[in-house]
């Protein structure tokens, strides 16, 4: 690629996808802190993988072995 | 006299402590720098929100990971940076398209709209890696100490990445039959 065919196309470049900057959008419009803070909230609520695949080995367990179940129970 | 402690400083360290009230402050500081510099690479405000809000929260999730006597700005750049890379990973280059392309300040009149939608649509389907180079590079016309830093490559690396762009983007403009 010859430097006047790169200088072309950086400015074909330019001319299809200006700079945000000349957007009207380019600063943050309002607070993301409130969204910030449901994402947290979200997260500290959801159950994570492993607990749920030690719940599924539960009762996995239970029913291959009903007779664990008062064990189980006398043991909570 | 006695020495003043930099109250900035002491914020980082609790935000490295995992402490909610410094990354609130930091949140607070940083949300707009973050989501500018998100907006130059993915180009949609309504995205470059959500990955902002992504941005922070790997930051809250990495916070024992900061080292507090290194720079909190480079460091939330580069996260914000491999979020973007990710969405422009998932993402299919047509979604990403406006309807109807932003006019340049200096627009040529001799590049036809539909010269510059097809150019637009070639640059979006080169590969993420190389389009957010070409982009922060050429586009938003970034130093190239700062892409660097941003993508944790060399500058030379990055000078490569742009290079490797633009030869793509002739390719793909000569196989819809524009010649550059």
């Amino acid at each position: 690629m010859t430097p006047q065919e790169q200088e072309r196309i950086e400015q074909l470049l330019k001319q299809s996808l200006p700079p945000t900057g000349t957007q009207s959008a380019a600063d943050l419009q309002r607070d993301l802190w409130p969204a910030m803070l449901r994402r947290l909230a979200q997260r500290s609520t959801s159950v994570p993988w492993f607990d749920w695949a030690l719940l599924a080995t539960l009762f996995v367990g239970l029913a291959l072995f009903p007779k664990a179940i008062p064990i189980l129970l006398y043991h909570l | 006299m006695m020495p003043v402690a930099d109250p900035s400083s002491d914020v980082l360290q609790r935000f490295s402590r995992g402490d909610v009230e410094a990354f609130e402050v930091l949140f607070r500081r940083h949300q707009g720098e973050v989501y500018r510099w998100i907006l130059r690479i993915v180009r949609n405000p309504a995205c470059a929100e959500d990955l902002t809000v992504e941005t922070f929260w790997r930051i809250h999730r990495a916070h024992a990971r900061f080292d507090p006597a290194r720079g909190f700005e480079a460091w939330a750049r580069r996260i914000a940076t491999n979020a973007a890379l990710d969405h422009l990973r998932s993402a299919k280059p047509e979604s990403e398209l406006p309807d109807d392309l932003p006019q340049p300040e200096r627009a040529d009149p001799g590049v036809s709209l539909e010269l510059r939608r097809k150019t637009a649509h070639a640059f979006k389907r080169l590969p993420p890696k190389l389009r957010i180079a070409a982009t922060l590079a050429l586009i938003e016309e970034q130093p190239y100490k700062e892409i660097a830093e941003a993508l944790g490559i060399s500058t030379q690396a990055v000078k490569i990445r742009v290079f490797r762009a633009l030869r793509l983007l002739r390719k793909n403009l000569k196989q819809q039959g524009i010649e550059p």
